[in-house]
């Protein structure tokens, strides 16, 4: 391997006809990392991803992904290419393990099917006919195929849409999983918790431009953001403001001496922080 | 980090070849669970002959039994049905649906995807020939060839007769701009080519403008190749030039090939209008 980034984006811009998508983003995600994309709809994030995949040809700028620009894919460049499209699900007659066994005879060196098909949760399933699955189960089937050719870097559209919690959770470990492994992983999604549980670094795309990339844990300055101390006071909730909050419980403690009813200490969640960008970048955009 | 050598997708023909088969028999295990599909493809030739023997009974000449000289048409028709009709609406289905997107974003040769749809196509046609030569044996009302080399001009008939109409079907797939669309545009293609085409009345006795618009097309020739298996050779005739023109026949199957084949590199495409 080398040191070059597994995506590399400088300036990248779509239009279609007069609209424009995507203007002057750029992006570096390096190998080994998981990246969120984030961004309303209609942000130009899937258009970006679509770049990346190979799918859409771009307007302007410089793109390189594994060392190949996606504009002239190559099959070499698909084998080591991991993708879960957005909503699929065509397949009707034929069984889970029919379906991941056959996509494994596209790839030079793919992962078992049937440890795929454990690694997906999906083992209970593995002989129903993939028609009869459920919405989740279906998009399990769709990751499934996206990492059966073992790929160097996962891209996944917003791949859990439609998961009840306990199906994410178990997602979660998979992609958590894959990246033990080495797997770079791109992944869009409209859950904030979403990325704040997965990805080393986060970007926010908003009207086709790159906000802030960060980690979700200093994204917009949230580190540095004031903490709110509450509690109930006895004339009902109270509550402040403070860059000191550990200073401000113990003035507290002392106040009722003891335990301080009801009490809350919370640093803006990220989507707190997102949804004031995305405003932001709305009003002065 | 170590350096690790990223293993190389197959190349070259034989492993298209070989992801090609990989692809027909996954096709193929899907036509078969679709029970309604299959019953219908299957013995749609058989309720076409049973019908038209029952309440149709021309006089051909030659002393040749209404039901002998509809065998081969309707072979015709089946296997014209099996390549072009199914093949361009089954692929502008799974276009619209993305399942040619998600091929495209595999290693798959792209060539894997055709030979998977002939070996599909040639499957069911092979199907729909065992079923319905059997209905009519057993009917008794129509005599099979037992002479070798006409079966072998019914093997190669076949084999052009399939990849032509399945180009043809593949290159047609683009004409319609979604999939719901797809049975409205292609239908009536195949409707006025089998009526032209002579499937249902001795294509000599079509006027000329209309014999002529019908041998542009691969059905007539088909249908033609199959009358010079299953009709005794004295029928030749009655054909147009008194012959079963098996070159011509030949050859014109060839050129809807080739020609189909550059067509649909040219402009097949593996996703959507809304989608690019």
């Amino acid at each position: 391997m080398t040191d070059e980034p597994a995506i590399h984006v400088r300036g990248l811009r779509k239009t279609y006809g007069a609209q424009v998508a995507v203007e002057g983003l750029d992006l570096d995600v390096a190998r080994g990392e998981c990246f969120a994309l984030l961004g309303p709809n209609g942000a130009g994030k899937t258009t970006t991803v679509e770049i990346l995949e190979g799918y859409r040809p771009r307007t302007g700028g410089e793109v390189s992904v594994l060392g190949v620009d996606p504009a002239k894919p190559n099959r070499d460049w698909r084998g080591q290419v991991g993708i879960v499209l957005q909503g699929t699900g065509e397949f009707e007659t034929v069984s889970v393990r029919e379906v991941v066994r056959h996509f494994a005879t596209f790839y030079p060196a793919p992962r078992d099917p049937d440890e795929v098909i454990e690694a997906v949760g999906l083992t209970a399933k593995a002989n129903s006919r993939a028609g009869k699955l459920s919405g989740g189960q279906r998009r399990r089937l769709d990751v499934a195929l996206g990492i059966v050719g073992r790929p160097e870097l996962l891209f996944l559209d917003e791949p859990t849409t439609g998961f009840d919690p306990e199906a994410r959770q178990e997602f979660w470990e998979l992609i958590h999983q894959l990246a033990d492994e080495g797997t770079t992983i791109l992944l869009t999604t409209h859950y904030l918790y979403e990325a704040e549980a997965l990805a080393n670094r986060v970007g926010v795309i908003a009207a086709g431009r790159m906000l802030e990339v960060a980690t979700p844990a200093t994204l917009g300055g949230r580190d540095e953001a004031a903490t709110v101390v509450s509690w109930d006071g006895p004339a009902g909730r109270e509550m402040l403001s403070t860059d000191t909050p550990t200073a401000e419980v113990l003035k507290l403690g002392e106040r009722f001496g003891g335990e301080v009813p009801g009490l809350t200490v919370s640093r803006p969640t990220l989507e707190e922080i997102y949804l004031n960008m995305i405003h932001k970048a709305e009003v002065t955009g | 980090m170590t350096a690790v050598t990223r293993p190389r997708v197959g190349r070259g023909p034989l492993y298209a070849a070989r992801i090609g088969w990989e692809r027909g028999r996954f096709e193929i295990r899907e036509f078969f669970r679709q029970r309604e599909s299959v019953v219908f493809t299957l013995l749609f030739p058989v309720i076409l002959l049973l019908f038209f023997t029952q309440v149709v009974n021309y006089k051909i000449d030659g002393g040749i039994s209404f039901a002998q000289y509809f065998v081969p048409a309707i072979l015709a028709v089946g296997l014209f049905g099996a390549a072009f009709q199914t093949l361009a609406i089954q692929i502008s289905t799974e276009r619209e649906k993305g399942f040619l997107k998600r091929l495209e974003g595999t290693p798959m040769p792209p060539s894997a995807y055709f030979i998977g749809k002939i070996i599909m196509v040639f499957e069911v046609v092979i199907l729909e020939t065992i079923i319905l030569l059997g209905v009519s044996a057993a009917m008794g009302k129509v005599k099979i060839p037992i002479d070798g080399g006409k079966w072998l001009t019914w093997l190669w008939v076949t084999l052009l007769g399939v990849a032509a109409s399945a180009v043809f079907g593949m290159a047609f797939s683009s004409v319609a701009r979604s999939a719901k669309a797809a049975p409205a545009v292609v239908t009536p293609v195949a409707l006025v080519l089998q009526f032209i085409s002579g499937v249902f009345f001795v294509f000599t006795t079509a006027p000329e403008w209309l014999q002529l618009t019908a041998s542009m097309f691969p059905l007539r020739w088909i249908a033609q190749g199959y009358r010079s298996v299953f009709l005794p050779d004295s029928f030749a005739q009655q054909e147009t030039v008194h012959s079963w023109e098996h070159g011509k026949i030949a050859i014109v199957l060839g050129i809807w090939t080739v020609v189909g084949i550059l067509v649909t590199l040219r402009t097949f495409r593996w996703r959507s209008d809304r989608d690019s």
